[in-house]
């Protein structure tokens, strides 16, 4: 999988933040956010084989499920909440994403663009739901349970009440400058920064 | 790593006692004039005296904690899956220090010693002991040794909560603190289970109101029913399922057979609670079950679990066993979340298991792996 996003989640940590990793996995790239912006950082994770392999890189795991398990982080205990790729994998997207703006001050999601153009084209062309290299799994076994396009992102963060502080977009490099400007056709994937409404 | 004989044990060992000729005085405001503690020690103390490990044992555990005594190389030390070189707890990197409580029937001070004053064993009178005594009697015992701290705490069950206990109450003696299938403090079912415990031992004729060293007898039936019921709660209901099933040791199933019937999972039980009988003093076992009764972390911060907590210093490691009802899973997370809520480093995890709350003494691939893991954090680099 490109994983592009995860260098602009590097780029929007703060230097010396509390971070909260959800769906750490090996905690390669919490040891990254702590060795390269000073993170402190504690990884969440569910696979036993993953708990075992963040805690060998001298990070601290906790063993949850993000389904459930949010409700033990108290409000405001961290700068930075992330989940990177894994929103499409929840059972309640749009409650993970209001407790992690409860937890973090600010909260950093990426995810796959289901209105890429190449989704759209073979939706519309095959007839078949999409199968590619980043998501080679067919519909019926597929951890991706909730996909979803930038616009439907968006308007998800509206009815929450969560502002965009800032987007990010991956997208190949004859897409690029395209990904920017009509992202929800163009990007691959889209990283967010955002947080609870002030308002 | 889990093993037989003596591949990777720190092999050959034999117990240490410690005498302390000031008056300590227990919690309940008793006091033994003088006391003792046996204690085991494996691996080297350095220089710097930043290696030293503590571990505290379960309710019927004892000061051997890993290798073998001489004669006896069957039944290692009860963690001996755990320490030794090579294992979690790294001998060839950790000093690591095992001692028997007080009140204890392994050696130190306990009801089967010689009360000072009267000449005979302490029997019912030894007054009782709580986990913040022996924190402090342990803490007694480290200064003793020429330790001024403990690069970890660990324990299991009973252990764990002992390992807590120290983290708060001298947090600066306490680098890391490693509690396995404990809890906060225990519940009403908890209590009901020591209490059938006891009730066992006590109603055994030969308890003489405890005093039955004196009168040359044991109450053998008393403590081995106690052990069996304790035992019971330790094993998970699908891990005696694959154990032992309904087979039969003695007798048939058929119709026309006359016989005695004996299940395997009796005749276990049975093995299990007379070998205890033999070993374990009864008022030990009551001593011991009160002292968990009367446990609570927070007894000092009014209920508050996350204010106890936020005295500690140490960076924790805590884990449940998936099948353990008697702390279960949610007892260790609660400890998991007052930590966290006080911003305490913790690592948590569940480990999968059938082995019931035993699980922390039985071999577990992630168990293992995990705990070896972490454990490269404490000591020096």
């Amino acid at each position: 999988m490109n994983r592009l996003d995860l260098n602009t989640v590097l780029g929007w940590v703060p230097q010396g933040s509390k971070v909260l990793d959800l769906g750490c996995g090996d905690g390669a790239f919490l040891k990254r956010l702590c060795e390269e912006r000073g993170a402190i950082g504690v990884g969440v994770d569910i696979d036993p084989d993953n708990l075992v392999s963040a805690v060998s890189k001298g990070l601290d795991v906790i063993q949850e499920d993000i389904n459930e398990g949010l409700n033990c982080f108290t409000p405001y205990r961290f700068d930075v909440v992330i989940l990177t790729h894994a929103l499409q994998e929840l059972t309640h997207p749009h409650l993970a994403l209001e407790r992690m703006v409860h937890i973090g001050e600010e909260a950093i999601v990426s995810f796959p663009n289901f209105g890429h153009w190449r989704c759209r084209t073979h939706l519309g062309l095959t007839g078949h739901m999409p199968v590619s290299k980043a998501m080679p799994r067919s519909w019926y076994d597929t951890p991706n349970i909730h996909f979803c396009t930038v616009k439907d992102f968006e308007a998800l963060c509206s009815d929450l009440r969560i502002d965009i502080i800032e987007r990010a977009t991956v997208a190949g490099a004859a897409q690029k400058w395209l990904g920017k400007w009509w992202p929800n056709l163009f990007a691959s994937s889209a990283v967010y920064r955002i947080r609870r409404s002030a308002r | 790593m889990s093993n037989s004989g003596t591949h990777n044990s720190v092999g050959l060992v034999s117990p240490c006692r410690a005498r302390f000729e000031t008056a300590f005085q227990l919690a309940n405001g008793s006091v033994l004039a003088e006391h003792e503690l046996v204690y085991e020690t494996y691996g080297e103390l350095n220089a710097a005296g930043d290696n030293a490990v503590l571990i505290c044992h379960a309710l019927s555990g004892t000061h051997h904690a890993a290798g073998f005594y001489p004669g006896d190389d069957e039944r290692p030390g009860w963690w001996d899956l755990a320490i030794g070189p090579g294992k979690p707890i790294d001998t060839r990197r950790l000093f690591v220090v095992c001692s028997n409580n007080i009140g204890g029937c392994d050696g130190s001070t306990g009801p089967n010693t010689l009360n000072p004053e009267t000449g005979k064993p302490w029997g019912a009178k030894f007054p009782q002991p709580q986990v913040q005594d022996w924190v402090r009697s342990q803490k007694l015992l480290a200064e003793y040794l020429g330790i001024s701290r403990w690069a970890a705490v660990i324990g299991g069950s009973l252990g764990g909560m002992q390992a807590l206990q120290w983290a708060i109450d001298y947090p600066e003696w306490v680098e890391h603190c490693v509690a396995l299938a404990a809890a906060p403090k225990l519940t009403a079912q908890n209590i009901a289970f020591n209490e059938i415990a006891r009730h066992a031992i006590l109603s055994d004729p030969d308890w003489c109101d405890g005093d039955y060293l004196s009168r040359d007898t044991l109450p053998s039936r008393g403590v081995a029913l106690a052990r069996m019921v304790g035992h019971l709660t330790y094993m998970s209901a699908d891990g005696m399922s694959d154990r032992f099933g309904r087979e039969l040791r003695e007798g048939s199933f058929t119709p026309e057979a006359e016989s005695e019937w004996v299940f395997q999972v009796e005749s276990y039980l049975r093995h299990q609670g007379t070998r205890f009988s033999t070993q374990f003093d009864a008022n030990t076992y009551v001593l011991m079950t009160r002292a968990l009764d009367l446990f609570d972390l927070a007894v000092s911060d009014d209920g508050d679990l996350k204010a106890a907590l936020d005295k500690a210093h140490a960076d924790f490691l805590v884990l449940s066993f998936s099948s353990d009802w008697r702390f279960p899973p949610h007892r260790s997370i609660e400890i998991r979340d007052a930590l966290m809520a006080a911003g305490k480093p913790v690592t948590y995890a569940n480990i999968e298991t059938d082995n019931g709350h035993d699980g922390f003494l039985l071999p577990n691939k992630t168990y293992e792996a995990l705990l070896t893991q972490w454990m490269q954090r404490v000591g020096p680099a």
